[in-house]
């Protein structure tokens, strides 16, 4: 049967539930006490796409789970922050939330986000297919360590 | 030219089926029109005045006869039978509905194209210059370079929701710029260093639209091996700091003038160093690969002289005419470059049916190795063309009526399609242009004017390079009537200029007299030779100012 669903976290491509989300805290509390990381440590942070965030970057690495919050679909700077992220050593769940897309779950995977939790009107369906748009890839990023011309055809 | 290797054939395979399945489910109500607005734009597809537009990429400007008889195919089944060639190198068709667009994107992928990142805010299509391979002058081929730099920005995950559209523009001269690198976001000049490698110089937020700048030098040189890295650091510094509150302060020259240059570099390398550069190195054999499909064509060994050509000189005057002003020389002995104007008056500056699209083909076949390219200028290039195949190339010429002989002369007007057809556009572009060309073929010798570039905007946007036109006009908006801003003492070129803006605006009527001022104007001053440019800069704008406002 075709699947009707809506909205709901996708993760390792299934959709699964966890409160995780509701618990996370906002960057700018989380940064009072981002020093005492073993009161912050079992915690996620939800960052804003345009987050500075580089003076806490030791402190992120230890979290288990850090969480981008896209206000709008179209603003990109979440992709970069992942991908940041990423390069910076990050090994922790990377989670897309706000207004997450189908058709935006393709790059950002890409970028290093693993779980996207999608806006509540986004088809469970649609979300899947999405992931899957391209087989090939041209340049390195967070999925794909090296460049199609590293790996050849 | 490139061909399409099997994973390249796939990515605009899949491209296709993605597109079909988004615009089915915009059609289904799935997906709201904001929202299915970036997925269209990043597929060349916009609403225009009367229709849908499709803008399809032609990378760098190449087409192959193949390639060409497609199009020709698209304008008569999806379009009124025409297209138009854009100031980007690409084409655009004004007439398709929406629900066959998935359809002439699958017929383009089967000829290896695509409507890719031809709009939306990411990084379009990478122009270059159009005598690429051929110029005796050029330092460096940018074709292979504009390959490379193709497919690292296609599908790019970081960089499909930028503050606003990205231009990257790639040249290999050093005394010449067709390229207009000066004016692009990113502009790479090509070069070789004591070594012998290739490298270039970077200049970064240059631009056109409502604030004009010229680019700065950021880098003097990256060695070709680390510019997909280098390349990466700037984008990243942009989508990241780049203004997003205002999409008129949202382009990067407007970051880089904040920030100055100095600073944004310091930012670009502090940001380059986190990078890893050595995953994105790219090795001499991926460069040998892509320098592999842009070898010559198996020219044949011919003397630098040639009868037949002299002959038809001697026949023919209006032959004469069209060889002196619309071929070049080649670099290889016997071979001409020519150039088709797509500017003949009453013509909108770079349409093109779909019976001489068809016909382009075939002369390519038949002349030229099988290929073409088109100009920033909007006009085509042949450009392996036998000497002794130049008469019977513009015989047939003729014939499609496409042999105006005015490449480089005034009449051969940049314009974009301005409010006759687009939705943005404050005023009409196209008369203006057609006015002017029947003003000066009555009333001046235009060969004897020399090279003077005018070029036409329908509105701030600038598709019609106004700033960067020896000539610039501009269509406003005053009121709810067209009005027309002139400028004055712009180039495009190395030596890179925005135009002086001469004073208050015309209304439409008056601009072919302004012109004509201006015109007698510079043949009162000119001195031997000297070309409308060379006059504006040594006199200035005064002189014209009281000449045109008297």
């Amino acid at each position: 049967m075709h699947n009707q669903a809506r909205g709901g976290l996708l993760k390792n491509r299934i959709f699964v539930n966890d409160n995780v989300s509701a618990n996370l805290i906002a960057f700018a509390d989380w940064q009072q006490n981002a020093n005492e990381i073993e009161n912050t440590k079992q915690q996620g942070v939800i960052l804003p796409g345009d987050c500075e965030y580089q003076a806490y970057i030791n402190q992120l690495l230890k979290l288990p789970i850090i969480a981008v919050f896209f206000e709008k679909f179209n603003d990109g700077r979440g992709y970069s922050l992942a991908r940041l992220l990423r390069e910076a050593g990050f090994k922790g769940e990377l989670r897309a939330v706000g207004d997450v897309l189908v058709d935006q779950l393709f790059y950002l995977k890409r970028c290093g986000f693993d779980a996207f939790e999608l806006r509540a009107d986004q088809r469970q369906a649609d979300a899947i297919t999405a992931l899957d748009s391209f087989s090939v890839s041209y340049q390195a990023a967070a999925d794909q360590r090296q460049p199609i011309y590293q790996t050849g055809p | 030219m490139y061909i399409y290797n099997s994973q390249d054939q796939t990515l605009v395979n899949q491209r296709v089926a993605q597109f079909r399945q988004q615009t089915q489910r915009f059609l289904q109500g799935d997906i709201p029109p904001s929202e299915f607005l970036p997925l269209r734009l990043q597929n060349g597809l916009y609403m225009q005045r009367h229709a849908h537009m499709l803008r399809i990429a032609v990378p760098y400007g190449m087409l192959n006869s193949k390639q060409l008889r497609m199009l020709g195919f698209l304008a008569k089944n999806y379009d009124k039978n025409y297209g138009h060639f854009t100031t980007r190198q690409n084409i655009q068709f004004n007439w398709p509905h929406l629900e066959d667009v998935p359809d002439m994107l699958a017929h383009l992928a089967s000829v290896e194209m695509h409507a890719i990142q031809t709009s939306g805010n990411c990084i379009r299509n990478i122009t270059s210059d159009e005598f690429a391979g051929v110029d005796a002058a050029e330092l460096v081929d940018p074709r292979p370079y504009c390959e490379l730099v193709r497919q690292w920005s296609t599908f790019h995950p970081e960089f499909a929701y930028l503050p606003r559209k990205f231009k990257i523009a790639i040249s290999g001269c050093r005394d010449k710029d067709r390229a207009a690198t000066w004016v692009h976001d990113i502009g790479l000049q090509l070069h070789r260093d004591d070594q012998g490698k290739v490298g270039c110089k970077v200049l970064v937020g240059g631009g056109l639209g409502r604030t004009p700048v010229i680019g700065s030098i950021i880098h003097e040189h990256i060695p070709i091996s680390d510019l997909l890295s280098y390349l990466e650091a700037i984008l990243r510094v942009y989508n990241r700091y780049g203004r997003r509150d205002n999409k008129y302060k949202a382009r990067i020259k407007i970051l880089v003038k904040a920030l100055g240059i100095d600073a944004f570099k310091s930012q670009v390398e502090a940001q380059w160093q986190t990078i890893n550069r050595d995953i994105m190195r790219v090795p001499e054999s991926e460069i040998t690969r892509l320098q592999s499909h842009f070898t010559n064509p198996a020219y044949l060994i011919l003397p630098a002289t040639c009868d037949s050509l002299t002959q038809g000189l001697d026949r023919s005057s209006e032959f004469k005419t069209w060889y002196e002003v619309n071929s070049l020389p080649h670099k290889q002995n016997g071979y001409r470059i020519a150039v088709v104007s797509l500017k003949a008056t009453g013509v909108a500056p770079g349409d093109v049916s779909g019976e001489q699209i068809n016909a382009l083909a075939d002369l390519a076949d038949t002349y030229s190795f099988g290929e073409i390219r088109v100009t920033h200028n909007q006009n085509i290039v042949f450009a392996d063309i036998k000497q002794a195949d130049l008469f019977s190339f513009w015989q047939d010429l003729v014939k499609y009526e496409l042999a105006t002989a005015n490449l480089g002369l005034i009449t051969d007007i940049i314009c974009c399609p301005g409010g006759d057809f687009c939705s943005l556009a404050n005023a009409k572009s196209i008369p203006i242009a057609e006015a002017i060309q029947q003003h000066v073929e009555q009333h001046f010798d235009q060969r004897q004017l020399g090279s003077i570039t005018l070029n036409i905007s329908g509105c701030m946007n600038a598709c019609g390079h106004h700033h960067v036109g020896n000539i610039g006009i501009l269509g406003v908006d005053k009121k709810g009537k067209e009005y027309y801003q002139i400028a004055l003492g712009g180039s495009s070129d190395q030596d890179a200029a925005i135009a002086d803006i001469l004073g208050p605006s015309f209304e439409q009527t008056e601009v072919t007299t302004v012109i004509d001022k201006i015109l007698k104007l510079f043949e009162q001053h000119r001195q031997t030779s000297e070309t409308f440019l060379q006059t504006y800069r040594r006199i200035g704008l005064e002189p014209f100012k009281a000449a045109v406002y008297a």
